[in-house]
């Protein structure tokens, strides 16, 4: 797409370019080379010295059994969050999606959590479930159930799951019903005439006609899972216990502050950098095309 | 709908009611808590009915700070998170709205390139490039300042094709007529595209706000003195010392504290913010 009447001003344009393009250069470019080029150094603790060691951060890090326990995590994490909070979302957007009296009132009650910062959204989910003071500590505990998520790195994931899911549900709700309502009517009046009950109308034409939501909604909730998610992690477990919800984002944060290691740190980053970029591609090749129609 | 039965409008109000008390209920137990004293709420058995000591907690809150180490009172830190929240916002909108018209309304060499610089940014969340990023603010000497809170953030694409998809669907025509009338390109600018754009820079506006707002890893991370935190990153400085000591009911309050004016955002200007929300992300 171009404009064909544009105006012809030389040195106008790129005035108005400026403002972007530096802020862009200074906090974006070249942060993000530096990550790159000390990925391939190895800096003394002080940071006086460094010296190019080519690979060897790389080798470094895919010798260590914890960074691949931090994959694993990351990835028990992700398929956790996005498939309960997808599935909840859509199950609350179909109900909304019927010709409730009360829909609007609904709708504003359910979008509203997109607005908590993550950070904060843990800390109330911890507050809940807080080993000795939450609310539901106790009921837990009466029903014989051994419940401490400062110990027991199961618990821990539970709890940043359900924060971070809590803190989801609000944007795939949105999307769903949005999804949901550009769904011509006449498709499932078709389907009703033919016989089709509620259950079977859904399966068979509102779900397929949601693909490309669904998909959408897949990629930007992994990449929210990557990354937005650092809050809730730090406020309920600092990564913990014993790094059961250390994910790698968090162990890039973890290993450059509190390790110092910051060649290891930044050849993560540079990891995560190609994982994102492949993941924005994908989001971009296919729900521009639409999934199925 | 297709058809219409009773019992199936009574199942949405009840699963819809069911959802409506989960996504409420860690809100209703926080805000509880900051109307009981230390002791109810440490306990364990915390009724689920509001006490007598909501307006001294948040008096201490926002005014005094916790009593059991040295603290930043929270008044403060809504007031830097505020500062930090509008200037992302609006200097989002400055400069990509600038850059847009540069690249929907001029021809110039590099245009694509210069969109291209721009467009890939899109990629890379702040998390990714945290310890470069912050080396530069370092050396730049924005450290606990406000610009060095603000400037990283704001160079993102999302502004720019927000606008440059808006302007697109402005007709050819609009600009051919101010043109005869003798408008040039600031004129343009400012008596026709400025006032066309206005709700397209308040749903950008909203998301960036909130955007802001909760920003928590890089506060955290340049923000050494107290004076500069943000709200966000306050609270769970609250609750570091060991779990007897933490000021939970102090710590719920500044919670409530900091969801309030997002929160709020979102509530009363919910057309702005879903147009914005997706539109930011097409």
């Amino acid at each position: 797409m171009e404009k064909s009447a544009v105006f012809k001003g030389k040195l106008l344009p790129y005035l108005l370019l400026v403002p972007q393009l530096v802020i862009t250069l200074v906090f974006f470019y070249w942060p993000a080379s530096q990550a790159v080029w000390q990925s391939f150094l190895r800096e003394d603790a002080f940071g006086l010295n460094s010296e190019f060691i080519g690979l060897e951060n790389y080798q470094a890090l895919l010798a260590q059994p914890e960074y691949y326990k931090a994959m694993a995590t990351t990835v028990v994490f992700s398929s956790l969050v996005a498939a309960l909070s997808l599935s909840i979302a859509l199950l609350f957007a179909t109900q909304a999606d019927k010709n409730l009296k009360a829909a609007p009132t609904f709708k504003v009650m359910m979008i509203w959590p997109y607005a908590v910062a993550p950070a904060v959204a843990g800390v109330l989910w911890l507050f809940i479930f807080h080993p000795s003071l939450g609310t539901m500590a106790r009921p837990l505990r009466m029903m014989g159930f051994n419940w401490n998520p400062m110990l027991n790195g199961n618990h821990a994931m539970a709890l940043v799951v359900m924060a971070a899911v809590w803190k989801q549900i609000a944007y795939n709700f949105l999307f769903f019903l949005a999804g949901l309502q550009a769904i011509p009517r006449s498709v499932l009046e078709a389907g009703a005439i033919d016989g089709a009950g509620p259950y079977r109308r859904f399966w068979t034409i509102t779900f397929p006609l949601l693909s490309p939501t669904t998909f959408f909604l897949l990629v930007v909730n992994v990449v929210y899972v990557f990354f937005d998610t650092f809050g809730i992690i730090d406020a309920v477990t600092g990564g913990g216990p014993a790094g059961a919800t250390t994910t790698m984002v968090y162990k890039v944060y973890a290993d450059g502050r509190l390790g110092g290691d910051l060649g290891g740190s930044a050849a993560q980053s540079v990891i995560l950098m190609v994982i994102v970029i492949v993941l924005t591609a994908i989001q971009f090749r296919y729900v521009e095309r639409k999934v199925q129609y | 709908m297709v058809e219409h039965r009773r019992w199936n409008d009574i199942l949405a109000y009840a699963i819809l009611t069911f959802g409506v008390f989960i996504v409420v209920f860690p809100v209703y137990v926080a805000l509880i808590a900051s109307t009981h004293d230390a002791a109810t709420v440490v306990n364990g058995n915390m009724p689920m009915l509001p006490g007598s000591h909501t307006l001294e907690n948040y008096y201490r809150a926002i005014f005094v700070g916790g009593s059991r180490a040295s603290r930043e009172p929270v008044g403060h830190m809504l007031m830097n998170s505020f500062v930090m929240a509008m200037g992302i916002a609006l200097g989002k909108i400055v400069i990509s709205i600038l850059s847009a018209y540069a690249v929907v309304y001029f021809r110039f060499p590099f245009r694509q390139t210069a969109f291209w610089i721009i467009f890939v940014t899109l990629m890379l969340p702040v998390e990714v490039r945290i310890y470069p990023t912050y080396k530069v603010i370092a050396d730049l000497k924005m450290l606990d300042t406000y610009a060095g809170l603000i400037l990283p953030l704001i160079a993102s694409a999302t502004g720019t094709l927000l606008f440059r998809q808006f302007f697109m669907t402005i007709p050819d025509e609009l600009l051919e007529a101010s043109r005869i009338d003798g408008a040039g390109p600031f004129r343009f600018f400012k008596d026709t595209l400025l006032p066309l754009s206005v709700t397209t820079m308040a749903a950008l506006f909203v998301i960036q706000f909130i955007y802001g707002w909760n920003q928590y890893l890089w506060p955290l991370l340049i923000t050494t003195q107290e004076s500069m935190q943000t709200i966000v990153t306050g609270i769970k400085k609250m609750l570091t010392t060991t779990d007897e000591l933490a000021e939970w009911q102090l710590a719920m309050a500044t919670a409530i504290l900091a969801m309030v004016p997002p929160v709020a955002v979102v509530v009363f200007m919910q057309r702005r913010f879903v147009r914005g929300l997706v539109e930011t992300e097409k």
